[in-house]
Protein backbone atom coordinates (compact mmCIF):
# COMPACT_ATOMS: atom_id res chain seq x y z
CA UNK A 1 0.00 0.00 0.00
CA UNK A 2 1.33 3.79 -0.71
CA UNK A 3 1.97 3.70 -4.43
CA UNK A 4 1.27 7.49 -5.84
CA UNK A 5 0.62 7.70 -9.53
CA UNK A 6 1.29 11.77 -10.50
CA UNK A 7 -0.16 12.30 -14.07
CA UNK A 8 0.59 15.57 -15.81
CA UNK A 9 0.23 17.76 -12.85
CA UNK A 10 0.41 22.01 -13.06
CA UNK A 11 -0.18 24.40 -10.69
CA UNK A 12 -0.62 27.64 -11.32
CA UNK A 13 -0.78 30.78 -8.46
CA UNK A 14 -1.74 33.93 -9.22
CA UNK A 15 -0.24 36.82 -8.52
CA UNK A 16 -0.34 40.19 -6.84
CA UNK A 17 -0.07 42.21 -10.36
CA UNK A 18 -2.75 39.81 -11.84
CA UNK A 19 -0.56 37.69 -13.77
CA UNK A 20 0.39 34.11 -12.95
CA UNK A 21 3.52 32.12 -11.35
CA UNK A 22 3.74 28.51 -12.90
CA UNK A 23 4.97 26.59 -9.65
CA UNK A 24 4.64 23.31 -11.42
CA UNK A 25 4.40 22.61 -14.87
CA UNK A 26 3.59 19.13 -16.23
CA UNK A 27 5.39 16.82 -13.05
CA UNK A 28 4.42 13.38 -13.84
CA UNK A 29 5.66 10.68 -11.16
CA UNK A 30 5.63 7.24 -10.69
CA UNK A 31 6.13 5.59 -6.90
CA UNK A 32 6.03 2.20 -6.11
CA UNK A 33 4.62 0.43 -2.59
CA UNK A 34 7.17 1.11 0.33
CA UNK A 35 9.50 3.17 -1.80
CA UNK A 36 11.68 5.56 -0.07
CA UNK A 37 11.66 8.93 -2.37
CA UNK A 38 13.00 11.99 -2.14
CA UNK A 39 12.86 15.45 -3.70
CA UNK A 40 15.75 17.98 -4.23
CA UNK A 41 15.91 21.22 -6.35
CA UNK A 42 16.78 24.50 -5.68
CA UNK A 43 14.28 26.42 -3.91
CA UNK A 44 11.35 28.27 -6.05
CA UNK A 45 11.36 24.38 -7.67
CA UNK A 46 7.69 23.50 -6.56
CA UNK A 47 8.69 20.45 -4.01
CA UNK A 48 6.71 21.89 -1.09
CA UNK A 49 3.83 22.54 -3.37
CA UNK A 50 4.12 19.06 -5.12
CA UNK A 51 4.08 17.38 -1.29
CA UNK A 52 1.24 19.57 -0.13
CA UNK A 53 -1.00 18.20 -2.85
CA UNK A 54 -0.10 15.20 -2.57
CA UNK A 55 -0.95 15.73 1.01
CA UNK A 56 -4.52 17.68 -0.16
CA UNK A 57 -3.58 20.79 0.96
CA UNK A 58 -3.55 22.24 -2.13
CA UNK A 59 -5.06 21.60 -4.93
CA UNK A 60 -3.52 21.30 -8.68
CA UNK A 61 -4.89 23.75 -11.32
CA UNK A 62 -4.88 20.34 -13.41
CA UNK A 63 -3.27 16.76 -13.46
CA UNK A 64 -4.01 14.28 -10.95
CA UNK A 65 -2.48 12.57 -8.12
CA UNK A 66 -4.08 8.80 -7.18
CA UNK A 67 -2.79 7.28 -4.15
CA UNK A 68 -3.17 3.18 -4.32
CA UNK A 69 -5.59 4.37 -7.30
CA UNK A 70 -7.75 6.62 -5.77
CA UNK A 71 -7.57 10.35 -6.13
CA UNK A 72 -6.77 13.07 -3.40
CA UNK A 73 -10.10 14.92 -2.25
CA UNK A 74 -8.39 16.56 0.69
CA UNK A 75 -6.36 15.69 3.97
CA UNK A 76 -7.08 12.03 4.72
CA UNK A 77 -6.14 9.28 7.16
CA UNK A 78 -4.17 7.25 4.62
CA UNK A 79 -1.25 10.15 4.24
CA UNK A 80 0.56 11.60 6.69
CA UNK A 81 2.65 14.68 7.24
CA UNK A 82 5.66 15.62 9.26
CA UNK A 83 5.87 19.68 8.39
CA UNK A 84 8.77 21.38 8.20
CA UNK A 85 8.39 24.08 11.45
CA UNK A 86 7.57 22.94 14.07
CA UNK A 87 3.17 21.87 14.46
CA UNK A 88 3.88 19.79 17.21
CA UNK A 89 0.87 21.03 19.42
CA UNK A 90 2.10 23.20 22.52
CA UNK A 91 -1.13 22.87 24.77
CA UNK A 92 -0.61 19.03 24.51
CA UNK A 93 1.42 16.48 26.25
CA UNK A 94 3.78 14.24 23.76
CA UNK A 95 1.30 11.77 24.74
CA UNK A 96 -1.49 13.88 23.73
CA UNK A 97 0.09 14.85 20.52
CA UNK A 98 0.45 11.19 19.47
CA UNK A 99 -2.92 10.57 20.14
CA UNK A 100 -4.48 13.25 18.24
CA UNK A 101 -4.79 11.42 15.60
CA UNK A 102 -6.86 8.33 16.56
CA UNK A 103 -8.58 10.63 18.93
CA UNK A 104 -10.17 12.28 16.16
CA UNK A 105 -10.82 8.72 14.80
CA UNK A 106 -12.86 8.15 17.99
CA UNK A 107 -10.51 5.29 19.95
CA UNK A 108 -10.86 5.46 23.54
CA UNK A 109 -8.77 6.84 25.85
CA UNK A 110 -6.87 3.67 26.74
CA UNK A 111 -6.59 2.64 23.33
CA UNK A 112 -5.24 5.44 21.86
CA UNK A 113 -3.06 6.00 24.23
CA UNK A 114 -1.05 2.41 24.44
CA UNK A 115 -0.55 2.93 21.02
CA UNK A 116 0.74 6.32 20.95
CA UNK A 117 3.09 4.77 23.70
CA UNK A 118 4.35 2.26 20.98
CA UNK A 119 5.30 5.13 19.07
CA UNK A 120 6.62 7.12 21.33
CA UNK A 121 8.66 4.30 22.41
CA UNK A 122 9.90 3.95 18.24
CA UNK A 123 10.99 7.12 18.77
CA UNK A 124 12.83 6.36 21.92
CA UNK A 125 10.85 9.44 23.83
CA UNK A 126 8.93 6.93 26.32
CA UNK A 127 10.69 9.15 29.62
CA UNK A 128 9.14 12.26 27.68
CA UNK A 129 5.67 11.12 27.35
CA UNK A 130 4.08 13.35 30.12
CA UNK A 131 6.09 16.10 29.05
CA UNK A 132 5.07 19.40 26.57
CA UNK A 133 6.50 20.45 23.51
CA UNK A 134 8.35 23.48 25.07
CA UNK A 135 10.09 21.42 27.18
CA UNK A 136 11.60 19.45 24.33
CA UNK A 137 15.08 19.97 22.06
CA UNK A 138 14.66 20.61 18.31
CA UNK A 139 15.16 16.80 17.30
CA UNK A 140 13.39 15.73 19.95
CA UNK A 141 9.90 17.49 18.88
CA UNK A 142 10.47 16.31 15.36
CA UNK A 143 10.44 12.72 16.59
CA UNK A 144 7.43 13.41 18.34
CA UNK A 145 5.47 14.50 15.13
CA UNK A 146 6.82 12.09 13.12
CA UNK A 147 5.54 9.16 16.12
CA UNK A 148 2.24 11.69 15.24
CA UNK A 149 2.21 10.90 11.55
CA UNK A 150 3.20 7.26 12.09
CA UNK A 151 0.13 6.61 14.91
CA UNK A 152 -2.33 7.04 12.41
CA UNK A 153 -0.84 4.47 10.38
CA UNK A 154 -0.91 6.21 6.92
CA UNK A 155 0.24 4.01 3.86
CA UNK A 156 1.94 7.12 2.79
CA UNK A 157 4.09 9.73 4.97
CA UNK A 158 5.05 12.60 3.38
CA UNK A 159 8.02 14.61 5.08
CA UNK A 160 8.55 18.34 4.07
CA UNK A 161 12.04 19.55 5.33
CA UNK A 162 11.57 17.83 8.68
CA UNK A 163 15.62 18.03 9.53
CA UNK A 164 16.29 21.47 7.87
CA UNK A 165 16.35 23.30 11.30
CA UNK A 166 18.42 20.73 12.82
CA UNK A 167 22.13 20.89 14.14
CA UNK A 168 24.32 18.55 11.43
CA UNK A 169 25.11 15.87 14.24
CA UNK A 170 21.25 15.42 15.23
CA UNK A 171 20.48 15.41 11.98
CA UNK A 172 22.62 12.63 11.42
CA UNK A 173 21.38 10.99 14.16
CA UNK A 174 17.47 11.39 13.22
CA UNK A 175 17.91 10.12 9.18
CA UNK A 176 19.67 6.83 10.59
CA UNK A 177 16.51 6.52 12.48
CA UNK A 178 14.05 6.88 9.79
CA UNK A 179 15.58 4.81 8.13
CA UNK A 180 15.20 1.82 11.13
CA UNK A 181 11.38 3.72 11.30
CA UNK A 182 11.02 3.08 7.83
CA UNK A 183 12.21 -0.31 8.02
CA UNK A 184 10.07 -1.77 10.58
CA UNK A 185 6.72 -0.26 9.49
CA UNK A 186 7.37 0.02 5.67
CA UNK A 187 5.63 2.90 3.99
CA UNK A 188 6.26 4.59 1.55
CA UNK A 189 7.53 7.79 2.15
CA UNK A 190 8.10 11.19 0.18
CA UNK A 191 11.07 13.56 1.53
CA UNK A 192 11.85 16.90 0.51
CA UNK A 193 15.16 17.93 1.31
CA UNK A 194 17.64 20.63 0.51
CA UNK A 195 20.45 18.51 1.34
CA UNK A 196 21.42 16.20 -1.57
CA UNK A 197 23.49 14.46 1.16
CA UNK A 198 20.28 13.55 3.04
CA UNK A 199 18.45 12.66 -0.07
CA UNK A 200 21.88 10.43 -1.16
CA UNK A 201 22.01 8.92 2.61
CA UNK A 202 17.83 8.14 2.62
CA UNK A 203 16.51 7.23 -0.71
CA UNK A 204 15.99 4.69 -2.85
CA UNK A 205 15.51 7.36 -5.87
CA UNK A 206 16.11 11.05 -5.88
CA UNK A 207 13.71 13.27 -8.11
CA UNK A 208 16.01 16.37 -9.19
CA UNK A 209 13.63 19.21 -10.04
CA UNK A 210 14.79 22.47 -11.71
CA UNK A 211 12.87 26.00 -10.99
CA UNK A 212 10.25 28.24 -12.84
CA UNK A 213 8.53 26.40 -13.90
CA UNK A 214 9.03 23.41 -10.96
CA UNK A 215 9.71 20.46 -13.73
CA UNK A 216 11.01 16.71 -13.03
CA UNK A 217 14.41 17.12 -14.49
CA UNK A 218 15.72 13.65 -13.68
CA UNK A 219 14.81 10.50 -11.13
CA UNK A 220 18.18 9.27 -10.34
CA UNK A 221 18.13 5.81 -8.89
CA UNK A 222 20.38 5.12 -5.75
CA UNK A 223 21.91 1.51 -5.62
CA UNK A 224 24.35 1.74 -3.27
CA UNK A 225 23.14 -0.94 -0.06
CA UNK A 226 22.50 0.21 3.42
CA UNK A 227 23.48 1.69 5.13
CA UNK A 228 24.94 3.30 3.83
CA UNK A 229 28.50 5.16 4.54
CA UNK A 230 28.90 8.51 3.65
CA UNK A 231 32.65 8.54 2.80
CA UNK A 232 32.39 5.82 0.28
CA UNK A 233 33.68 7.08 -2.89
CA UNK A 234 30.24 5.58 -4.41
CA UNK A 235 28.68 7.80 -2.23
CA UNK A 236 30.82 10.81 -2.61
CA UNK A 237 30.13 10.24 -6.55
CA UNK A 238 26.23 10.07 -6.64
CA UNK A 239 26.43 13.29 -4.20
CA UNK A 240 28.23 15.10 -7.13
CA UNK A 241 25.96 13.54 -9.62
CA UNK A 242 23.01 15.08 -8.02
CA UNK A 243 24.47 18.37 -7.16
CA UNK A 244 25.84 18.54 -10.59
CA UNK A 245 22.29 18.25 -11.65
CA UNK A 246 20.79 21.08 -9.18
CA UNK A 247 23.39 23.40 -10.20
CA UNK A 248 22.78 22.95 -14.13
CA UNK A 249 19.15 23.23 -13.68
CA UNK A 250 19.72 26.69 -11.18
CA UNK A 251 21.90 28.29 -14.12
CA UNK A 252 19.40 27.40 -16.84
CA UNK A 253 16.26 28.74 -14.43
CA UNK A 254 18.74 31.97 -14.26
CA UNK A 255 19.38 32.49 -17.69
CA UNK B 1 10.56 29.41 34.26
CA UNK B 2 13.57 30.25 36.80
CA UNK B 3 12.32 33.94 36.93
CA UNK B 4 8.87 33.37 37.62
CA UNK B 5 10.00 30.94 40.57
CA UNK B 6 12.68 33.68 41.68
CA UNK B 7 10.03 36.32 41.75
CA UNK B 8 7.19 33.88 43.80
CA UNK B 9 9.96 33.52 46.67
CA UNK B 10 10.75 36.77 46.74
CA UNK B 11 11.26 38.03 50.34
CA UNK B 12 7.71 39.93 51.36
CA UNK B 13 10.21 42.67 53.39
CA UNK B 14 9.50 45.36 50.82
CA UNK B 15 6.07 45.10 50.33
CA UNK B 16 5.40 44.92 53.96
CA UNK B 17 7.70 47.90 54.23
CA UNK B 18 6.28 50.17 51.74
CA UNK B 19 2.20 49.31 52.88
CA UNK B 20 3.74 50.51 56.02
CA UNK B 21 5.34 53.48 55.16
CA UNK B 22 2.45 54.32 53.03
CA UNK B 23 0.15 53.76 56.01
CA UNK B 24 2.09 56.00 58.49
CA UNK B 25 2.71 58.88 56.12
CA UNK B 26 -0.94 58.94 55.79
CA UNK B 27 -1.90 59.06 59.33
CA UNK B 28 0.72 62.19 59.95
CA UNK B 29 -0.77 63.57 56.71
CA UNK B 30 -4.62 63.32 57.51
CA UNK B 31 -3.49 63.89 61.71
CA UNK B 32 -1.26 66.89 61.53
CA UNK B 33 -1.10 68.46 58.51
CA UNK B 34 -4.49 68.45 57.25
CA UNK B 35 -6.80 68.14 60.29
CA UNK B 36 -10.04 67.68 59.10
CA UNK B 37 -11.18 64.30 59.01
CA UNK B 38 -13.83 65.45 56.32
CA UNK B 39 -11.38 66.46 54.04
CA UNK B 40 -8.82 63.75 54.87
CA UNK B 41 -10.05 60.87 56.87
CA UNK B 42 -6.88 59.11 58.86
CA UNK B 43 -6.22 55.54 58.89
CA UNK B 44 -7.52 55.27 61.90
CA UNK B 45 -10.60 56.72 61.41
CA UNK B 46 -10.90 54.63 58.41
CA UNK B 47 -10.46 51.45 60.50
CA UNK B 48 -13.10 52.42 63.23
CA UNK B 49 -15.47 53.34 60.02
CA UNK B 50 -14.74 50.14 58.85
CA UNK B 51 -15.48 48.16 62.05
CA UNK B 52 -18.98 50.28 62.13
CA UNK B 53 -19.95 49.24 58.75
CA UNK B 54 -19.44 45.46 59.28
CA UNK B 55 -21.28 45.38 62.85
CA UNK B 56 -24.54 46.57 60.88
CA UNK B 57 -23.70 43.68 58.23
CA UNK B 58 -25.08 46.36 55.39
CA UNK B 59 -21.16 46.48 53.81
CA UNK B 60 -21.27 42.59 53.12
CA UNK B 61 -25.17 43.37 51.25
CA UNK B 62 -23.29 45.69 49.20
CA UNK B 63 -20.26 43.80 48.50
CA UNK B 64 -22.35 40.10 47.52
CA UNK B 65 -24.48 42.56 44.99
CA UNK B 66 -21.48 44.59 43.38
CA UNK B 67 -20.18 40.96 42.77
CA UNK B 68 -23.83 39.70 41.64
CA UNK B 69 -23.70 42.84 39.50
CA UNK B 70 -19.76 41.47 38.32
CA UNK B 71 -20.89 37.98 37.32
CA UNK B 72 -24.22 39.00 35.75
CA UNK B 73 -21.86 41.34 33.07
CA UNK B 74 -18.94 39.34 32.54
CA UNK B 75 -20.79 36.60 31.95
CA UNK B 76 -22.74 37.94 29.70
CA UNK B 77 -19.70 39.19 27.94
CA UNK B 78 -18.39 35.82 27.77
CA UNK B 79 -21.55 34.51 26.29
CA UNK B 80 -21.98 36.72 23.74
CA UNK B 81 -18.04 38.04 23.26
CA UNK B 82 -16.49 34.24 22.95
CA UNK B 83 -18.72 33.03 20.18
CA UNK B 84 -18.91 36.12 18.27
CA UNK B 85 -14.88 36.64 18.37
CA UNK B 86 -14.38 33.13 17.23
CA UNK B 87 -16.74 33.34 14.44
CA UNK B 88 -15.40 36.89 13.58
CA UNK B 89 -11.83 35.11 13.53
CA UNK B 90 -12.75 31.67 11.47
CA UNK B 91 -15.22 33.20 9.05
CA UNK B 92 -13.88 36.10 7.08
CA UNK B 93 -17.39 37.16 5.39
CA UNK B 94 -18.45 37.07 9.30
CA UNK B 95 -16.03 39.30 10.38
CA UNK B 96 -16.54 41.49 7.31
CA UNK B 97 -20.21 41.91 8.03
CA UNK B 98 -20.11 42.76 11.63
CA UNK B 99 -16.77 44.45 11.84
CA UNK B 100 -18.35 47.82 10.49
CA UNK B 101 -21.00 47.82 13.07
CA UNK B 102 -18.69 46.97 16.04
CA UNK B 103 -16.16 49.42 15.06
CA UNK B 104 -19.25 52.23 15.41
CA UNK B 105 -20.62 50.87 18.69
CA UNK B 106 -17.16 50.48 20.41
CA UNK B 107 -16.31 54.17 20.77
CA UNK B 108 -19.52 54.92 22.82
CA UNK B 109 -18.14 54.61 26.30
CA UNK B 110 -20.42 52.33 28.71
CA UNK B 111 -21.73 54.45 31.05
CA UNK B 112 -23.13 56.57 27.83
CA UNK B 113 -25.52 53.44 27.62
CA UNK B 114 -26.64 53.77 31.58
CA UNK B 115 -29.38 56.17 30.61
CA UNK B 116 -30.93 53.34 28.51
CA UNK B 117 -30.21 50.60 30.53
CA UNK B 118 -32.44 52.16 33.17
CA UNK B 119 -35.48 52.51 30.44
CA UNK B 120 -35.14 49.32 29.22
CA UNK B 121 -34.86 47.24 32.02
CA UNK B 122 -35.51 49.53 35.16
CA UNK B 123 -34.03 50.16 38.17
CA UNK B 124 -32.38 46.50 38.74
CA UNK B 125 -29.22 44.04 39.19
CA UNK B 126 -29.82 43.46 35.63
CA UNK B 127 -29.67 46.90 34.27
CA UNK B 128 -26.74 47.39 36.13
CA UNK B 129 -25.13 43.97 34.73
CA UNK B 130 -26.08 45.44 31.43
CA UNK B 131 -23.71 48.13 31.49
CA UNK B 132 -20.96 46.49 32.52
CA UNK B 133 -21.55 43.67 29.90
CA UNK B 134 -21.30 46.74 27.29
CA UNK B 135 -18.06 47.68 29.16
CA UNK B 136 -16.13 43.75 29.13
CA UNK B 137 -17.75 42.44 25.87
CA UNK B 138 -15.17 44.49 23.99
CA UNK B 139 -12.03 43.07 24.84
CA UNK B 140 -13.02 39.55 25.05
CA UNK B 141 -14.57 39.92 21.90
CA UNK B 142 -11.56 41.86 19.99
CA UNK B 143 -8.71 39.32 22.12
CA UNK B 144 -11.01 36.46 21.32
CA UNK B 145 -11.10 36.91 17.27
CA UNK B 146 -7.49 38.20 17.46
CA UNK B 147 -6.31 34.88 19.09
CA UNK B 148 -8.61 32.87 16.41
CA UNK B 149 -6.78 35.17 13.31
CA UNK B 150 -3.12 34.18 14.81
CA UNK B 151 -3.32 30.47 15.11
CA UNK B 152 -0.03 29.52 13.24
CA UNK B 153 -1.64 27.73 9.89
CA UNK B 154 0.72 25.24 10.30
CA UNK B 155 -1.38 23.92 13.41
CA UNK B 156 -4.50 24.00 11.27
CA UNK B 157 -2.51 21.35 8.61
CA UNK B 158 -1.67 19.57 11.19
CA UNK B 159 -5.19 18.71 12.32
CA UNK B 160 -6.60 18.21 9.03
CA UNK B 161 -3.99 15.86 8.27
CA UNK B 162 -4.53 14.18 10.98
CA UNK B 163 -8.44 13.95 10.85
CA UNK B 164 -10.29 17.46 11.83
CA UNK B 165 -12.85 16.91 9.29
CA UNK B 166 -14.64 20.27 9.41
CA UNK B 167 -14.70 23.83 11.00
CA UNK B 168 -16.34 22.73 13.98
CA UNK B 169 -13.67 19.83 14.96
CA UNK B 170 -10.74 22.70 13.83
CA UNK B 171 -12.41 25.21 16.23
CA UNK B 172 -12.49 22.65 18.80
CA UNK B 173 -9.31 20.56 18.97
CA UNK B 174 -7.01 23.79 17.30
CA UNK B 175 -7.81 27.12 17.03
CA UNK B 176 -9.68 27.03 20.31
CA UNK B 177 -6.81 25.86 22.26
CA UNK B 178 -4.29 27.55 20.42
CA UNK B 179 -5.82 31.15 21.49
CA UNK B 180 -7.08 30.38 24.56
CA UNK B 181 -4.10 32.57 25.96
CA UNK B 182 -5.17 35.62 23.99
CA UNK B 183 -9.00 34.91 25.26
CA UNK B 184 -7.40 34.91 28.67
CA UNK B 185 -5.91 37.74 28.38
CA UNK B 186 -8.68 39.32 27.36
CA UNK B 187 -11.13 38.15 30.51
CA UNK B 188 -8.54 39.60 32.29
CA UNK B 189 -8.70 43.06 30.66
CA UNK B 190 -12.48 43.08 31.22
CA UNK B 191 -12.71 42.43 34.16
CA UNK B 192 -11.03 45.26 34.82
CA UNK B 193 -12.97 47.24 32.59
CA UNK B 194 -16.46 45.50 34.18
CA UNK B 195 -15.29 46.73 37.67
CA UNK B 196 -14.64 50.41 36.67
CA UNK B 197 -18.29 50.56 34.85
CA UNK B 198 -19.70 48.93 37.84
CA UNK B 199 -19.27 52.00 40.27
CA UNK B 200 -20.40 53.83 37.85
CA UNK B 201 -23.78 51.77 36.63
CA UNK B 202 -24.56 52.07 40.61
CA UNK B 203 -23.68 55.52 41.39
CA UNK B 204 -25.83 56.30 38.74
CA UNK B 205 -28.56 54.45 40.88
CA UNK B 206 -29.29 51.59 38.87
CA UNK B 207 -29.01 49.51 41.74
CA UNK B 208 -30.21 49.84 45.76
CA UNK B 209 -27.23 48.37 47.13
CA UNK B 210 -23.62 48.14 45.71
CA UNK B 211 -20.56 49.27 46.83
CA UNK B 212 -20.40 52.14 43.79
CA UNK B 213 -24.39 53.34 45.08
CA UNK B 214 -22.66 53.51 48.64
CA UNK B 215 -19.99 55.46 47.89
CA UNK B 216 -22.37 58.51 46.49
CA UNK B 217 -25.01 57.34 49.33
CA UNK B 218 -21.99 58.14 51.95
CA UNK B 219 -21.32 61.60 49.81
CA UNK B 220 -24.33 62.68 50.08
CA UNK B 221 -24.35 62.33 53.71
CA UNK B 222 -20.86 63.96 54.12
CA UNK B 223 -19.39 60.77 55.61
CA UNK B 224 -16.27 60.92 54.48
CA UNK B 225 -14.35 58.00 56.60
CA UNK B 226 -17.29 55.62 55.02
CA UNK B 227 -16.44 56.99 51.54
CA UNK B 228 -12.84 56.21 51.90
CA UNK B 229 -13.74 52.81 53.67
CA UNK B 230 -15.84 51.54 50.16
CA UNK B 231 -13.05 52.55 48.11
CA UNK B 232 -10.55 50.80 49.85
CA UNK B 233 -12.74 48.06 49.86
CA UNK B 234 -13.15 48.48 45.90
CA UNK B 235 -9.18 48.61 45.36
CA UNK B 236 -8.90 45.34 47.64
CA UNK B 237 -11.70 43.07 46.12
CA UNK B 238 -10.95 44.24 42.52
CA UNK B 239 -6.78 42.85 43.58
CA UNK B 240 -8.08 39.97 44.56
CA UNK B 241 -10.13 39.10 41.39
CA UNK B 242 -7.37 39.49 39.21
CA UNK B 243 -5.19 37.51 41.63
CA UNK B 244 -7.52 34.87 41.70
CA UNK B 245 -7.40 34.47 37.90
CA UNK B 246 -3.64 35.23 37.12
CA UNK B 247 -3.02 32.29 39.67
CA UNK B 248 -6.28 30.28 39.15
CA UNK B 249 -6.28 30.14 35.35
CA UNK B 250 -3.31 31.22 33.99
CA UNK B 251 -1.23 28.76 35.92
CA UNK B 252 -3.63 25.56 35.92
CA UNK B 253 -5.13 25.90 31.89
CA UNK B 254 -1.90 27.52 30.40
CA UNK B 255 0.67 25.49 32.14
CA UNK B 256 2.18 25.14 28.29
CA UNK B 257 2.10 28.66 27.41
CA UNK B 258 4.16 29.52 30.57
CA UNK B 259 7.37 27.33 29.46
CA UNK B 260 6.69 28.71 25.78
CA UNK B 261 6.84 32.47 26.89
CA UNK B 262 9.77 31.85 28.96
Amino acid sequence: MGSVEITALTRQFAREDGGTVLALDTVSLSIADDEFISFVGPSGCGKTTLLRIIAGLDQATSGSVLVDGNPILGPGPRVGMVFQEYSLFPWRSVLDNVAFGLEMKGVGKSERHEIAHTFISLVGLEQFEKSYPYELSGGMRQRVAIARALANDPDLLLMDEPFGALDAQTRNKMQAELLSIWDRSKKTILFVTHSVDEAVFLSDRIVVMSPRPGRVRSVVPVTIPRPRDRTAPAFATLRRDVLGLIDESAKQAND
Amino acid sequence: MSTIKTAEKRSPVYLVASITAAILVWQILADYVVRNAFILPSFTDACTALLALHGTGAIWVDVWTSLMHFAIGLLLALLIGVPLGICMGWFDRVNRFLDPLIEIVRPIPPLAWIPFAIVWFGLTDFSAGVVIFIGSVFPILINTYEGFRNVPRVFVEAGRMLGCRNSLSLIRYIAFPAALPHLAAGFRIASGVAWMCLVAAEMFGVSRFGLGQKIWWFYNLHQMDNVLVYMLLLGFIGLFIDYLFRYGIERSLLRWRIGEVN
